[in-house]
Order: structure tokens, then sequence, then C-alpha cells
């Protein structure tokens, strides 16, 4: 669980959202292969660029650093935990809070890709590189 | 009639509550950061610029980078202090879930652009 919280919110971050907030040339008339600009191109909805993804990009960042000390935590003491309850209650607490942060990430993903869909790149570029 | 009991002494003996208490001490202080630094970007232009270590990402790349390595050695200063000690673990988790609420509420930009 907590390697997958930390491939979600790395190919999240680097994959993702650099197409995401890729920024279009000057005088691009149709933003539809760049869901920032074209999400803030409207009143009706820039929140959900300004709220939506502002909140998810930072809050689904608290998931794997939570899931990963649960993880460290639950193995370091395997079976101690029942007998130290306020280990147990402290992993509860950041397990549920989490819980609640990726909910928050996908609800906001969900409808962030609903109305500004994020299709990537036809090209991938790995390297920049110069002109030969 | 007679009864016969077997008590089976439990010499399992318990590992010191340190190295967990660090463990989660160090979560709340990794998730502040996520979010502390993230405003600090919004403030200053200055910061947004110099947490843009890679340019695609813009600026959350080095905020989340930051968050990570404070986080990291957070945690390896605090269990070699408490790995082999029993350390007051309400007070830690109360701290600890403290900075973990408050990480969750100031990444919400309304609350956030209040700073």
């Amino acid at each position: 669980m907590a390697a997958l919280a930390w491939l979600a919110v790395l190919s999240g971050t680097y994959i993702i959202y650099p197409w995401y907030r890729a920024a279009p040339p000057a005088g691009t008339a149709n933003l539809a292969a760049y869901p920032r600009s074209l999400l803030l191109s409207h009143p009706a909805t820039s929140q959900w660029h300004l709220i939506g993804m502002e909140w998810k990009e930072h809050v689904a960042w608290l998931v794997p650093i939570a899931i990963t000390m649960a993880a460290f935590v639950a193995i370091r003491y395997a079976r101690d935990l029942g007998r130290q309850p306020q280990l147990r209650y402290a992993l509860h607490g950041f397990v549920i809070t989490s819980l609640f942060a990726a909910g928050i990430a996908g609800f906001f993903g969900a409808m962030l890709d609903k109305n500004a869909p994020v299709d990537g790149g036809n090209i991938i570029q790995v390297v920049q590189g110069g002109k030969q | 009639m007679s009864t016969h009991a077997t008590i089976v002494a439990d010499t399992h003996a318990i590992v010191p509550n340190g190295s967990g208490a660090a463990a989660i001490l160090a979560a709340g202080i990794g998730s502040l950061v996520v979010a502390v630094s993230g405003i600090a970007a919004d403030k200053s232009p200055s910061l947004k610029s110099l947490f843009s270590i890679h340019k695609p990402t813009g600026a959350l790349s080095g905020e989340t980078t930051l968050a990570i390595l404070v986080w990291l050695v957070a945690w390896a200063i605090l269990e070699v202090l408490w790995r082999k000690r029993n350390v007051p673990l309400l007070r830690i988790n109360v701290i600890a879930l403290v900075l973990l609420g408050l990480s969750l509420l100031s990444t919400f930009p309304p609350i956030g652009d209040l700073f």
C-alpha cells in the first residue's frame, strides 16, 4: 500500500502534472490540449484549478508519508501492537486522515479530468537535447 | 474433582515505544512541511523559483522534495535519540496528529491564502 501511494504521487507529480500545467504557445485558440489554461480561461471552471488542483497537488503528498510511517510501525512492532494501544491509536489517526486525503485527491482528480481531460503529449521527450 | 490450570508467563519483552514515536512525530513534521512550503512558495516569487527544481512540474517538485528530506532527516534523528527508550507517547501522538490536521487544513487553498 505504501509502495502504491508513492507510485501514485510520483507518477502524478512528474508525469501527469506537467501535461496538465503545460503552457500553450502564444495565440493558441483551442486550449483543449492545455487543461490548466482551459480551466482558467472561463470563470465557471477556474475554481476547479484554483481550489481543486491547488488542494489536490499538495494534499496527495500527505498520504505516502502517513502510510509509510504506518507500514514501518506495523512491521517494527508486529504483535507488540496489541500491547501498545497508544501506538495503535496514532496509526489509526494517520491512516484514517490519509484515506481522507486520498479521497480528496481522487475526487478532484476525477472532476478535473471531466472538465479538462489530460490527454498527455503525442510526443514523449525524455531528454531535451540541442539541434544536431 | 480438581481443576488444573496452566499459567503460561508472557516472557516476550515489549519493544520500547521510542522507535514508533519517532516515526509518528517525523510523519507529522513532514506533513506540515508539505503545507508550509506550498504556502511559502505561493507567497514568495523568489521561493517559487527556487523550488522549481524540475521545470515541467514547477514549484511542486521542490516543495515536496524539501518535505521528504525534512521528514527523513527528522525521522533519522528521532530514531537515533529514542529507539531504545520509552517516551511519553500520548503527548507525541497529540502533537503529531495536530501537525497532520494543520497540514490537511492549510493545504486547502482558502485557508492557505489566509497566511
